[in-house]
C-alpha cells in the first residue's frame, strides 16, 4: 500500500501525483522530485544497452528511515514513482512490481483515450480508482 | 367528500393527470370531456366509469374538481385492481397501484416520423411542433403508467424528472445550438428549479413548443431546452423515443403533458434499466455511425470520435470519462456498440444525467442486436488467462453480464499476475539446467534446457538392471549407501539425465559436482550432485550414460571442457567423485557389488559395471591412479574403504589382467570402435593418454588402494567386453559408456598432472628468479 503515487512525464513534469493527506503532502512532492534524480541516473547508466534491454522496473530508488521510494520507467520515459511507508515491511518486491504493472496498464488506457492530450494532467476516474486501490486507506 | 389521503406518488401522478385534463388551464376543474376520455382509457366499462364519477362526486358537482378528479382516479385504480368500489376503501387500501390508462398507436407513428426528420428542414418546424405536441399530450394522457417519478410535489410545476430514455436522436448539428443548453443541462435537478423556470418557460413558449427541438437542429432555444434539459422544461416531454401511441386529442396542454410524458416514457420501459437504448435511438446512432464510418462492422478511430463528440459541447473531462466508459476493449477506437453506448451517454449527460462510474449493463457492447454477426471482434472466451489489455469482451449475446465479467477479469488478471509470479518462483515445475552458460556471453538470455530422460536412456538402464539382476526395484539408485534420504533424489536423478548434446553439460554437471557440498538451489542439480557425489562410502555415483547418439564432437569438446573445468577445480584428494562427463557408467546399485562377492569372473560381467562405476568416482581422487605397477601391492592390501567386496574381484582381475590389460583395453576399445565407430573415436585417445599418464605417474606412485581398485575394475571391465560383444548390443553400449567415463577420469587426472607439473615448473621459476636480476 503506497503512501504516495506519482506519474511524471518525459519532460519531468508531473502528470499525476496523489498522496495520503495525513502527512504534509509537500513532503511527498519533494521526495518524488528528488527521486527523479535517481531515476535519471538509473536510466542513463545503461547507456550501451537499448531501451528494451533496460528493465522497466527500477526497484528501490532511495530508502529513508520513514519511507522507501520505488521507481518504474516506461519505454517512453514516463516515470512512475511509488512511495511506501518503511514500517510496511510486508510489502514484497513482487507486490511493488504488480502495482507498477497495474499503474502502467491504467496509464495506457488513459493514453488510449482520444480526449486525453499527452502532457495534460491525468483526470481519469478509472485511473483514480486504480490508484485508490493501491493507496493506503487514509482513515 | 371525505378527505383523500394520497401517497406522494399518487399525488404527483394525479396532479399530472389533472393538469392534463385541465384544458382550460383553470387548475381547478378538469374538463368533463377529457376526464371521461381518460376514464374510458382506463379500460373500464362505462358502467364502472359512471359509478366512479358518481362516487367521486362529480355528478353532484357537475364537473371534476381537483378533489373529485383525484378520487376518481383512485377509484379507477381500485377498479383496475379488482377491488370493489367503495368510498371507504379510498383511504384504507394500501399499496394501490396507480390507475393505468391505455392509449392508441397513432402518436407513436407520428413520433417516429418526426424523430428522423431531416434536421435541415426548418420550414415546417413551427407548424409541426404544435401538432406533435398535441399528439404528445394525448400520449401523455393515454400512456400513463404507474411510475415513480421524482415529480415535484407542487402540482403546478413539472416534474424534474429527466428520463434517461429521452436521448433523442438529434443530429450533431443540434449540439451546436445546445451550447446554451449545456448550462441548462447541468442545472441541478432540484424540484424547485422547474418551478422557477416554469413560468418563464411557459411565457417563452409560443405555444405548443416542446422538445421537438430534438428533431430539428435549428430548434429555437426553448425547444432545445426542452430536449437538452428536462429538468427545466417540462416540454421536454419530447420523448420521441418512446412514443406511446396515442389517440389524437386535440386539446393538449404542453407543459403538463410534457411532464407526464416524461414519466410515461420512463415507465414505458417498464421499470427496467434506465440506460437502455431504444430501437429508435439505436437506429439513430447507427445512422450517425454511418456518417463517420460507412462500414457498420468497422471501427471509428479515436480522433474521429473525438471530433464528433466534441460537437456536443460537453466538457472535455466528461467526454473523456464517457470515452473511458464506452471504449470497452480499450483499443482507442469505437465499434458500433461502443459508439452507441458513447452516444447514449452523451445524450444522457446533455439531459442532465450524471455519468455512471461504470458502464451500465445495457450499454455493454454485447447488447448490439443489429449487427451481432457482424461484430468484428472475435468472441474471445473470457478466461482468466488473458491480460487486461488484450481481453476483448465477448460480444456474443449469450454471454452473461460483461460488466461482472470485466471486473472478474480484472480481478482474475491480478490473480493471474500473482499466480504467474508465484509459479515463476517454483522450482518443481520443470527441471531446467539453470547452470548452462549462455553461448554468447553478451546475451542476457540464458536458454534454459530442460533435462529429460530419453527413452533410450531409460531402456538402457533397464537393461543394465536386468543384467545385474539387482533386486532393487527402481531402476537407478546408485546411492545405496544412503537410500532412504537420497532415493527420491536419485530416482529423479535417474529420470533426469544429462542432456546428451549440450555443451553446457560439462559446465552444469561439473558445477554441480564441484559444489556438491554447497546447497544447490535447483532440484536437478541437487539431485545430480547427490547422485554424483555421495563421496563417502559410495562407489557408484556416476551419472547415467547418454543415449547412444553420435556425438563425437560432443565428447571431444566435452573432454576439452572438462579439461577447462578440471583445471579450475582444485585437485584435492576429495575430488568430487563423480565424473560429470556424460559417458559415465550407469548408476549401479551398490548391493550388487556388495552382495555379489563372488570373485569369480563369471559375475564380473555384472559386477564390472559396478566396479567401473566406482572407478570414475575414485579415480579423480587419486592423481596417480594409473599406476599399474602398484596393483599387485595394492591387490594384496585390502582396500580400506568401500568396495571391500569388489576388491576381491579386482585383485583377482588385476592379477590376471595386469599384463593383458593394456592389450585388452586396446582390443576392447578397438572392438568397441568396431561396433560403434563414432562414439569410440575419442576413447582410444584417452586410453592412449592414460597409458602415457600411467607411465608418467609410475614414478610418483602413492598409496592408492582405491585408485588401484578403480583401475583394476576399469581394466577388468575391458576383458569382459569381448565376451559381452557377442551377447548384447546394450552391453556394448554400456561398456562404451564405461570407457568414456574412464576417459574423462583420465582426462581429469591428466589435467591434474599438468597442474602438478606446472607447479613444479613454477617452483623452478621461483628458484631462478633471484638470478633474473642479473
Amino acid at each position: 500500500m503506497a503512501v504516495c503515487i506519482a506519474v511524471i512525464a518525459k519532460e519531468n513534469c508531473p502528470l499525476y501525483i496523489r498522496s495520503v493527506p495525513t502527512q504534509g503532502e509537500l513532503k511527498f512532492h519533494y521526495t518524488v522530485h528528488t527521486s527523479l534524480d535517481v531515476v535519471e541516473e538509473k536510466i542513463s547508466g545503461v547507456g550501451k544497452a537499448l531501451a528494451d534491454q533496460r528493465e522497466l522496473y527500477l526497484g528501490l530508488l532511495y530508502p529513508t528511515e520513514d519511507y522507501k521510494v520505488y521507481g518504474y520507467v516506461t519505454n517512453s520515459k514516463v516515470k512512475f514513482v511509488i512511495v511506501v511507508d518503511s514500517s510496511n515491511t510486508s510489502l514484497r518486491d513482487n507486490e511493488i512490481r504488480s502495482m507498477f504493472r497495474k499503474l502502467h496498464n491504467s496509464f495506457t488506457d488513459v493514453m488510449c483515450n482520444p480526449f486525453y492530450n499527452p502532457g495534460d494532467p491525468i483526470q481519469s476516474k478509472a485511473f483514480d480508482s486504480i490508484v485508490s486501490t493501491m493507496m493506503v486507506q487514509a482513515c | 367528500m371525505e378527505s383523500l389521503t394520497l401517497s406522494d406518488v399518487e399525488q404527483k401522478y394525479y396532479s399530472e393527470l389533472f393538469l392534463s385534463c385541465d384544458v382550460d388551464n383553470t387548475k381547478k376543474v378538469a374538463s368533463n370531456g377529457k376526464v371521461l376520455d381518460l376514464f374510458r382509457a382506463a379500460q373500464l366499462s362505462n358502467e364502472v366509469v359512471h359509478q366512479i364519477t358518481e362516487l367521486c362526486g362529480a355528478t353532484r358537482l357537475g364537473h371534476f374538481g381537483r378533489s373529485q378528479f383525484y378520487i376518481a382516479l383512485k377509484l379507477i385504480a381500485l377498479a383496475q385492481s379488482g377491488l370493489p368500489l367503495r368510498v371507504e376503501s379510498l383511504n384504507s387500501v394500501r399499496d394501490l397501484p396507480l390507475p393505468r390508462f391505455v392509449m392508441g398507436k397513432n402518436e407513436q407513428e407520428t413520433r417516429h416520423a418526426v424523430m428522423f426528420a431531416d434536421t435541415e428542414n426548418q420550414g415546417p418546424y413551427f407548424p409541426r411542433p404544435p401538432g406533435r405536441v398535441q399528439a404528445k399530450k394525448v400520449s401523455a394522457h393515454e400512456m400513463i403508467q404507474p411510475c415513480v417519478p421524482t415529480v415535484d410535489p407542487q402540482p403546478d410545476t413539472t416534474s424534474p424528472v429527466v428520463s434517461p430514455h429521452q436521448s433523442p436522436p438529434t443530429s450533431p448539428h443540434a449540439w451546436r445550438k445546445h451550447k446554451r443548453q449545456a448550462s441548462g443541462g447541468n442545472v441541478d435537478r432540484q424540484p424547485s428549479v422547474p418551478g422557477v423556470v416554469w413560468p418563464p418557460f411557459r411565457e417563452a413558449q409560443p405555444g405548443p413548443v416542446t422538445g421537438d427541438g430534438m428533431w430539428s437542429a435549428h430548434s429555437p432555444p426553448p425547444v432545445q431546452e426542452s430536449w437538452v434539459s428536462f429538468t427545466d422544461t417540462p416540454p421536454s416531454s419530447t420523448l420521441p423515443m418512446h412514443p406511446p401511441s396515442a389517440q389524437v386529442i386535440t386539446t393538449v396542454r404542453t407543459v403538463p403533458s410534457a411532464m407526464t410524458t416524461n414519466e410515461i416514457q420512463r415507465q414505458i420501459s417498464g421499470y427496467d434499466d434506465p440506460w437502455k437504448i431504444t430501437d429508435e435511438q439505436r437506429q439513430y446512432y447507427i445512422n450517425q455511425f454511418k456518417t463517420i464510418q460507412a462500414d457498420l462492422t468497422g471501427l471509428i478511430p479515436g480522433s474521429a470520435a473525438k471530433e464528433f463528440f466534441t460537437k456536443s459541447k460537453l466538457p472535455i473531462l466528461e467526454l473523456s470519462h464517457i470515452w473511458e466508459l464506452s471504449d470497452f476493449d480499450k483499443d482507442g477506437a469505437l465499434t458500433l456498440d461502443e459508439f452507441c453506448a458513447a452516444f447514449h451517454l452523451v445524450v444522457a449527460r446533455k439531459n442532465g444525467y450524471d455519468l455512471p462510474e461504470k458502464l451500465p449493463e445495457s450499454l455493454m457492447p454485447k447488447l448490439i442486436d443489429l449487427d451481432d454477426s457482424a461484430v468484428p471482434e472475435p468472441a474471445t472466451e473470457v478466461d482468466f488467462s488473458a491480460s487486461p489489455v488484450e481481453v476483448t469482451p465477448n460480444k456474443s449475446p449469450s454471454m452473461p453480464s460483461l460488466n461482472q465479467n470485466w471486473s472478474e477479469l480484472n480481478q482474475s488478471n491480478e490473480q493471474w499476475e500473482t499466480f504467474s509470479e508465484r509459479s515463476s518462483s517454483s522450482q518443481t515445475l520443470t527441471q531446467f539446467d539453470s547452470n548452462i552458460a549462455p553461448a554468447d556471453p553478451d546475451t542476457a538470455i540464458v536458454h534454459p534446457v530442460p533435462i529429460r530422460m530419453t527413452p533410450s536412456k531409460i531402456h538402457m538402464q533397464e537393461m543394465e538392471l536386468k543384467r545385474t539382476g539387482s533386486d532393487h526395484t527402481h531402476p537407478t539408485s546408485p546411492l545405496m549407501a544412503n537410500p532412504p534420504e537420497l532415493s527420491d533424489e536419485t530416482k529423479l536423478a535417474a529420470t533426469i539425465k544429462f542432456p546428451g548434446t549440450t555443451v553446457g553439460d560439462g559446465y552444469s554437471s561439473s558445477d554441480s559436482f564441484t559444489s556438491d557440498q554447497e546447497p544447490i538451489s535447483s532440484a536437478v542439480n541437487r539431485q545430480r550432485s547427490h547422485s554424483g557425489t555421495s563421496p563417502e562410502g559410495l562407489k557408484v555415483v556416476a551419472p547415467p550414460p547418454p543415449p547412444p547418439r553420435p556425438h563425437a564432437s560432443h565428447s571431444r569438446s566435452s573432454s576439452l571442457d572438462m579439461n577447462r573445468n578440471f583445471a579450475a577445480v582444485p585437485a584435492g584428494p576429495q575430488q568430487p567423485g563423480v565424473v560429470a562427463f556424460p559417458p559415465a557408467v550407469p548408476p549401479r546399485p551398490l548391493p550388487t557389488q556388495t552382495s555379489v562377492p563372488h570373485g569369480h569372473r563369471s559375475v564380473e560381467g555384472d559386477g564390472l559395471p559396478a566396479h567401473t562405476s566406482t572407478s570414475p568416482h575414485q579415480m579423480p581422487e587419486q592423481p596417480n591412479f594409473a599406476d599399474f605397477s602398484q596393483f599387485q601391492a595394492f591387490a594384496v592390501d585390502q582396500p580400506a574403504d568401500d568396495g571391500e567386496n569388489t576388491s576381491d574381484k579386482t585383485t583377482g582381475t588385476m592379477k590376471t589382467a595386469k599384463n593383458d590389460i593394456q592389450s585388452e583395453e586396446r582390443n576392447a576399445t578397438t572392438v568397441n570402435s568396431a561396433k560403434v565407430s563414432t562414439p569410440l573415436a575419442p576413447p582410444p585417445k584417452p586410453v592412449r593418454r592414460r597409458l602415457k599418464s600411467e607411465d608418467e605417474l609410475r614414478p610418483d606412485v602413492e598409496d592408492l588402494p582405491q585408485k588401484s581398485n578403480v583401475i583394476a575394475t576399469v581394466l577388468a571391465t575391458q576383458p569382459s567386453i569381448p565376451r559381452s560383444i557377442g551377447k548384447d548390443k546394450k552391453a556394448i553400449q554400456a561398456s562404451i559408456r564405461r570407457n568414456k567415463e574412464t576417459n574423462t577420469v583420465l582426462a581429469r587426472l591428466n589435467n591434474v598432472i599438468e597442474c602438478d607439473h606446472r607447479i613444479s615448473l613454477e617452483v623452478q621459476l621461483e628458484q631462478l628468479r633471484p638470478f633474473s636480476h642479473l
